[in-house]
């Protein structure tokens, strides 16, 4: 019986399914679980997940692809444990993450899953890209490789293979250079940072990215680390000091800040336009920061920001997480990015600003799958913050 | 491939059907101690329409349809006891309409409490319902259903009193509404067409709710709760009946729990007031604690604790914590006000002699014309013995209100069969003869209020 050595197994039976996970911070729907949000079936709701995952390590339940796909299901965006009012919420992704644990010991996981993290095991990154393809990303930018500059800037699988997450790493970079920032990148030595392997249970591996991108950031000396991705961020910054890696880590947003505080980033005039911010998980309920990319939006001349219902700790999650946004297992007519973009344009918004190249693809390909080209677009806030000081 | 599992895709779509092991296996459990029973299939429709194929289908095959809301009764009554499909409603989930001025919301059946709590205060904060102590997630289908109660029942009565119509699937799969909304008009009132009241409290059993008329009632700028207590539970009658002759409360409720242990043998009456101004709201304290109350405060026999602002909307519980152990069931029963000192009494003696923290609460309906207990024991999901304990002095405690000349609330099987043999012999043979009529095949809901 494989609860007796789940290290939550004085906890997992503690969730009533009360139901409180499903809701935003206002309580306007069930729709805030993004599983749940997506089959409205109680089985992908936080606390069935909880219930099933109890009864398949206390063998009441075999193994399935189906229940693989319910426990992969989760995006790990934590809405469940800012609305649970118990003492255990704390750990309800804890729970999510041991038992794909036991699962990935024992061998038995989602295909898109395997592939997802077999592509990370050899190619560094999940879409199975060569790795002398990473940098390329920076050559017609003329970014430079890191030396000794003040900070690394880290790309990230998606920033550095995705098309349109390229395009909005790009952008970040023209803003640095015209701001003067010292920065490089470590190019093709660059590797994946594991975020999404430690939420996917693959432990083993993600001890050697850590291990591995620790020893490549030491090797250059590196103190001062600047990610394109909140799933990044949350990983060197959360992750690594526990692996010796103690650097001090930035999500862009938090630098870009700095530059317009410091007018190295200075605003020409531009038009009106309204627009809404989607608080990326990793950087908002993982590590509570909501309002420097607001303060950002709000110093950008012409930005009329239009919250939507759901924003801040009640934000609902583009269904991303947790690898979702490659191995897509909420993908369809339901899905969480779909139903966020309709949110979006709910309230008027012409432009859905974000700042995770993860939710930046679900997203954009949401605004398509919604035929809602023309009505709304997805940038990233590198993109509007580049726009608005182009000379 | 099976061919009920097919025509449920084709009526509802892949997505929204299964039969596999894993939602099978969820569906089959009750939040309380009620033993689990599985339901072949799973179906989530999204539509009226739907909804009558569905059950047209269970009538061609003699198959059980088993509506489940939020699943948040605690007493199994929406456990598939006899196999079938349960039809989780949770989709059909829009607010169609809130008519301001004639106060009433009308809503599909998967419509949550806290959806329209957030909705009113969003849209119309002047307006507000009668909102159960249940987790947001549970239904205003599933609670008008049950003859549920809410923070208004003071002054409105039962959640089933405040029902100005209803959408209802018939057995045989065909529709119908009750109330003005029936004649063309309206969702305004369920009165005064004829008395076609046979649904409410019989769990689905005799129709399927789709659609519901909920009266809205007045939302006071200020609303909050001031807490009065006593150690001497036979004062909590006459206390309440001070306090309803006033008229000025929004809800009252009287409590006494193991847990806090300072609070322990206390008895602490928590009273809603609302007011639009400060004036109003000082007229009315004065009124209640001052006037109403002030002898046992002079006495020393009772004690104001004062008055906190704000509610909490939905109401946050963590009963089931208590044990460390995710359960907790309680029984509820409509009894006579009167009957306060009997019940916390006889329901901790319970508690104790099955090793439970004791809670017992019980909230004051209409000008205390009746009272809805609960006594709540808590259990450990992952320990059987306690689930045992928890089973059993739920059963005494059903037992203990039928001695008490009480009406267990929303009985699970144990309480429906001891109130059907107690049910006069006219009232059981007219309420065979509905089922029959309405269901003769038995395949709603079935083994809840079955009578032979």
């Amino acid at each position: 019986m494989a609860l007796n050595n789940f290290p939550y197994k004085d906890t997992i039976h503690r969730c009533f399914r009360c139901g409180y996970c499903k809701f935003p911070v206002n309580w306007m729907d069930v729709n805030n679980c993004p599983p749940y949000a997506r089959f409205r079936m109680e089985s992908y709701s936080c606390g069935g997940r909880l219930w099933l995952t109890r009864a398949w390590l206390n063998d009441q339940l075999e193994w399935s692809e189906h229940f693989a796909e319910i426990l992969y299901s989760c995006t790990t965006c934590k809405n469940c444990e800012i609305k649970c009012p118990l003492r255990f919420n704390v750990d309800i992704v804890n729970m999510v993450v041991a038992a794909r644990n036991i699962m990935v010991e024992g061998g038995r996981i989602p295909k898109p899953v395997k592939s997802f993290l077999q592509n990370i095991e050899i190619y560094g990154n999940p879409y199975g890209l060569g790795r002398s393809h990473r940098g390329t990303w920076a050559e017609e930018n003329g970014v430079e490789r890191y030396k000794d500059q003040e900070y690394l800037l880290y790309a990230g699988c998606a920033g550095s293979y995705d098309e349109r997450a390229k395009k909005a790493l790009k952008a970040l970079s023209r803003l640095f250079k015209q701001a003067g920032l010292s920065f490089g990148i470590l190019g093709n030595e660059e590797n994946c940072d594991g975020n999404e392997v430690k939420s996917l249970g693959e432990k083993g591996l993600f001890d050697m990215l850590a291990e591995t991108n620790i020893n490549l950031f030491k090797k250059h000396k590196i103190k001062n680390i600047i990610t394109f991705s909140p799933h990044a961020y949350n990983t060197f910054k959360n992750y690594y000091p526990e692996y010796g890696g103690d650097f001090s880590v930035f999500h862009y947003a938090h630098i870009l800040q700095m530059l317009i505080v410091e007018g190295k980033i200075k605003f020409i005039e531009t038009h009106k336009i309204k627009v809404t911010f989607h608080d990326p998980c990793f950087l908002g309920r993982w590590n509570n920061e909501y309002e420097i990319p607001r303060k950002i939006i709000n110093a950008v001349p012409g930005m009329e920001l239009m919250e939507m219902k759901k924003n801040r700790e009640g934000s609902l999650c583009c269904g991303g997480g947790a690898g979702n946004f490659s191995i897509d297992l909420l993908g369809g007519k339901g899905s969480p990015a779909r139903r966020r973009i309709r949110e979006a344009c709910e309230v008027g918004a012409h432009v859905l600003i974000t700042t995770c190249p993860k939710c930046l693809i679900m997203l954009n390909n949401a605004v398509k799958e919604e035929d809602l080209e023309g009505h709304i677009a997805v940038r990233d806030l590198s993109e509007i913050v580049l726009d608005a000081c182009k000379r | 491939m099976d061919s009920i599992y097919q025509k449920l895709v084709d009526i509802v779509g892949e997505e929204h059907v299964s039969n596999r092991p894993e939602e099978l296996f969820i569906y089959s459990f009750d939040l309380g101690t009620a033993e689990p029973k599985s339901p072949d299939y799973v179906a989530a429709p999204k539509t009226v329409e739907e909804i009558q194929k569905i059950v047209r289908l269970a009538n061609e095959h003699t198959v059980p349809v088993v509506p489940l809301g939020g699943g948040l009764s605690l007493a199994g009554l929406a456990v598939p006891i006899k196999g079938g499909i349960i039809l989780d409603l949770k989709r059909m989930d829009t607010i169609i309409e809130v008519n301001e001025r004639a106060r009433y919301a009308v809503v599909e059946c998967g419509v949550s409490q806290g959806q329209l709590t957030s909705y009113l205060e969003q849209h119309y904060p002047h307006l507000t319902h009668s909102e159960p102590g249940a987790p947001p997630a549970a239904t205003i289908a599933g609670n008008i259903m049950i003859h549920g109660q809410g923070d208004l029942a003071h002054p409105y009565g039962f959640s089933s009193d405040m029902v100005n119509g209803l959408e209802i699937i018939l057995p045989s799969g065909d529709m119908c509404r009750i109330g003005s909304c029936a004649v063309g008009a309206g969702w305004f009132t369920l009165h005064p067409l004829p008395d076609a009241g046979i649904f409410l409290g019989w769990y689905g059993t005799t129709g399927i709710i789709t659609k519901l008329s909920l009266k809205l009632f007045p939302s006071k700028k200020i609303r909050g709760t001031g807490t009065f207590v006593v150690e001497d539970e036979r004062l909590v009658p006459e206390i309440i009946y001070k306090i309803t002759h006033t008229q000025l409360c929004e809800d009252i409720i009287a409590y006494s729990s193991a847990i806090p242990p300072f609070a322990s043998e206390l008895h602490h009456i928590n009273v809603n007031i609302a007011a639009d101004s400060e004036k109003e709201l000082e007229f009315k304290q004065e009124i209640i604690w001052d006037d109403a109350l002030g002898e046992y405060i002079r006495k020393g026999t009772g004690g104001y604790n004062g008055f906190v602002r704000g509610l909490q909307r939905p109401q946050i519980s963590k009963t089931s914590d208590y044990k460390k152990g995710g359960g907790f069931e309680y029984v509820g029963a409509i009894m006579p006000v009167e009957t306060y000192p009997h019940c916390y009494r006889k329901g901790r003696e319970i508690s104790e002699k099955h090793s439970i923290p004791y809670t017992i609460t019980g909230r004051v309906i209409s000008a205390a014309h009746a009272m809805m207990f609960a006594w709540t024991y808590a259990f450990n999901r992952a320990d059987p013995e306690t689930i045992r304990q928890a089973r059993e002095a739920l059963h005494e405690t059903d037992d203990l209100v039928m001695e008490l000349g009480g009406v267990i609330w929303k009985p699970g099987l144990y309480g429906q069969k001891l109130i059907i043999e107690r049910l006069d012999p006219m009232t059981r043979s007219l309420m065979k003869k509905i089922k029959e009529l309405l269901d003769p095949r038995g395949i709603i809901n079935p083994g809840n209020w079955e009578i032979f």
